[in-house]
């Protein structure tokens, strides 16, 4: 005969044959390729984008002027663009008018040149611009510019300017690291929403091979919701280190891939390890509740249909921290941060802007208090519904639509 | 019989619960389940005696699961009280206790002596010895050809074999097995009564469920009845048959005449022959009645009550209680 086993260890001995199978099931596998989705469908959207633009190119004012003013027109543009940049839109060269011929600008701008949006006809010292309003009054400035340096107007000279460059502004720098925040929530949200999926299916699945019952006789409820949480936490950490690995590994063979984004307020080494931090408080916390879900259902239609608004509230608490995270010291984020489900997704995206290290002392606290009230309570609703949903438990039956007769068993 | 009792006299009771010279395995008492207001169990009681084979008999849906549910504390009772081996909380004992349930369940990707040893492992043996441990079980069991195969890759048969071997593994005290039988073959059905035997001779308490009343009959010391969640009987196999009187069968060569009326109310005829049970006043004022009346025996034999028979008036007389007392509680 053998030895009472504690709470701890049997939750491991359940952790330990999960994190076995899922290790070696075909779904570790979906994991690890998990991340290379988001990055294969933004290819592809910045692809298609790229596409679009080039098919429809920059908007071109359309010159309509005695050819001498046509050239004069050209010869200025030309001048002028190296100082001012996209201000000036390209010119195409409509007609040159011969003296006394007339031309329609309006008729133009209903032609076939599909990238003409204004029309410059007149003189000279009287250019006159056919458009849309917004357009005609955008390229006003422009087009009086490049039509006074035609005329001989302009500027004689162009004085040197010194330059002297910072690594970046202000402005530059919070935009960059609002990038940083927006990569690092993205990661969380996939993450969480991966993993909860997986642990819900792995306890369905469970039911479904009428194993519950083995473990609900042998060792506390408790413990086998433990055991499954803990085993996908330590899937996914499995994980993440192998994606640390790949990055790695990638990074040697083709230069630094973190160098697009601005290093985090915190600094890199950190930034990481509070992602770590703040993706195991919010898995944590979404698994239990799923956890608790997949305890009352027995079907993989009933988990979907009782998942939903889990899953809605992942998205909200998504949002949430995302509009939250460019209002840094509003109310809006302070509500972020203090609401369990959002404040991992709130203060990592704080961590990429921010870089006090107190505030994430305090949150990671708050959140393991949550986490432990959350896995507590899961824990009580698993045992309480876990063994008495469905076929398992077929003494009971649901009575949402009317009385059902029952049976013991 | 529902019985409320409080704690206190729950516990003097429990100190006192050795039943001829042999401690109880389980006792239980007043044990009541409710699923949304339909109660399950309707008031149980139970005294399993250390080392005995105990049978729960009943008729499909009578309660058993949810009674052994109940004492194995997957379930908790709303009402009553259980000690399993002298624990309240059956989990503080569940390293002494094996279990197979009825609706049988193993991870299908496992090897088989991997499955046993998890089996064994949830209850606090060592993986390591539950793996040595389940390649001898099922060497011993005539397996071990099977040992390295997947669950999925085995018969059902084979898989319910295994998954007993696998609430055997720890060297438990108890074993409670959820309708054992259901599913075996005739040959595997002989074995598992063998290995029951076998387990109780060394002093293992067996406490299994079923419907099928001969294997209760061939091994159980003592059995309890469960019929719409209350037990109307639970005590030895012989005061259960002895509930209903010997069943007396009478063949005459007359088909009619004055005798007749020397049978019981209950006779009733199948051909030559007459069935009915055996008066209080005995064989010889019949015997003597049915001579002096000319009825021409040809053969008359007297057999005692099987366990099915009595099972079959228990159960019944329970069920058409419960249903008066249903349709009384209705009025």
């Amino acid at each position: 005969m053998t030895g009472r086993l504690s709470t701890f260890s049997a939750a491991r001995v359940i952790a330990r044959r999960d994190f076995t199978a899922i290790l070696l099931s075909r779904s570790f596998i979906f994991f690890l390729l998990g991340p290379l989705f988001p990055v294969l469908v933004g290819a592809m959207a910045g692809g298609i984008g790229a596409k679009v633009q080039q098919s429809t190119g920059r908007p071109e004012l359309g010159i309509a002027m005695q050819a001498g003013d046509v050239d004069a027109m050209l010869q200025a543009r030309e001048t002028l663009v190296p100082r001012s940049g996209n201000a000036i839109p390209p010119f195409v060269v409509l007609k040159r008018l011969q003296p006394g011929e007339s031309f329609d600008p309006q008729a133009a701008l209903t032609g076939k040149e599909t990238n003409l949006a204004a029309i410059a006809t007149g003189t000279l010292a009287a250019p006159m611009l056919t458009g849309p309003a917004g357009r005609i009054a955008a390229w006003e400035g422009p087009v009086s510019m490049v039509a006074a340096q035609a005329l001989g107007d302009g500027p004689r000279t162009w004085p040197p300017i010194a330059l002297s460059s910072t690594a970046t502004s202000k402005a530059d720098q919070r935009r960059d690291r609002l990038q940083t925040a927006q990569a690092g929530q993205m990661m969380l949200f996939l993450l969480t929403m991966l993993l909860a999926g997986m642990v819900l299916s792995n306890l369905v699945e469970e039911k479904g091979n009428k194993i519950i019952e083995i473990l609900a006789a042998a060792i506390p409820m408790d413990a086998v919701f433990l055991g499954k949480l803990f085993a996908m936490l330590a899937v996914s950490l499995v994980g993440i280190g192998v994606w640390a690995l790949a990055g790695a590994g990638i990074s040697l063979i083709a230069g630094p891939l973190l160098e697009d984004l601005a290093a985090p307020a915190v600094g890199w080494p950190l930034f990481l390890t509070l992602g770590a931090l703040y993706f195991s408080m919010g898995y944590l916390l979404i698994g239990s509740v799923f956890l608790a879900i997949g305890s009352m259902a027995t079907t993989v239609r009933e988990v979907q249909t009782l998942s939903m608004p889990a899953t809605m509230l992942q998205l909200i608490v998504f949002f949430i921290a995302s509009f939250a995270m460019a209002r840094p010291g509003t109310t809006i984020e302070l509500a972020a941060i203090i609401f369990p489900f959002s404040s991992p997704f709130a203060m990592l995206a704080r961590a990429a802007q921010d870089a006090a290290l107190w505030p994430h002392v305090a949150a990671i606290a708050w959140q393991a208090l949550c986490v432990l009230l959350l896995v507590r309570g899961g824990a009580k609703l698993f045992r309480a519904r876990v063994m008495q949903s469905g076929p398992a438990g077929g003494a009971r039956k649901r009575r949402w639509f009317g009385r059902r007769k029952q049976t013991a068993r | 019989m529902t019985m409320k009792m409080d704690l206190g006299q729950w516990q003097a009771s429990s100190n006192a619960s050795a039943r001829d010279g042999r401690p109880l395995a389980i006792k239980a008492r007043g044990l009541i389940k409710r699923f949304d207001g339909f109660t399950a169990v309707g008031g149980v009681d139970l005294s399993v005696p250390e080392g005995a084979i105990y049978g729960i008999l009943g008729p499909n849906g009578a309660g058993k699961t949810t009674t052994l549910r109940m004492l194995l504390g997957i379930i908790d009772p709303d009402e009553g009280h259980r000690r399993v081996l002298g624990h309240e909380r059956p989990h503080d004992i569940a390293h002494a206790i094996g279990y197979l349930p009825e609706e049988r369940g193993l991870y299908p990707a496992m090897k088989a002596y991997e499955a046993i040893a998890f089996v064994g492992a949830l209850r606090g043996l060592p993986m390591a010895e539950g793996r040595r441990r389940g390649r001898a079980l099922l060497e011993e069991h005539g397996l071990g050809y099977a040992a390295d195969r997947q669950i999925r890759q085995l018969s059902k048969g084979m898989a319910q074999q295994v998954q007993l071997l696998g609430a055997l593994v720890h060297d438990p005290r108890l074993i409670v097995l959820d309708e054992p039988f259901s599913g075996l073959d005739a040959l595997n059905q002989g074995k598992l009564e063998q290995m029951i035997r076998g387990l109780a001779a060394k002093g293992t308490t067996v406490i299994f469920s079923t419907h099928v009343i001969a294997h209760a009959e061939r091994m159980c010391d003592e059995v309890a009845i469960i019929a719409g969640g209350k037990v109307p009987f639970a005590g030895p196999v012989s005061v259960a048959r002895d509930r209903i009187p010997p069943q007396v069968r009478l063949e005459t060569r007359a088909t009619d005449g004055a005798w007749r009326s020397a049978l019981p109310a209950d006779a009733r005829n199948e051909g030559a022959f007459w069935h009915f049970s055996l008066p209080d006043s005995g064989a010889e004022p019949l015997l003597r009645a049915l001579i002096e009346a000319e009825a021409g025996i040809v053969s008359l034999s007297i057999e005692r009550a099987g366990l099915h028979d009595a099972f079959v008036a228990i159960a019944g007389e329970a069920a058409a209680k419960a249903l008066a007392d249903e349709k009384e509680a209705g009025q």
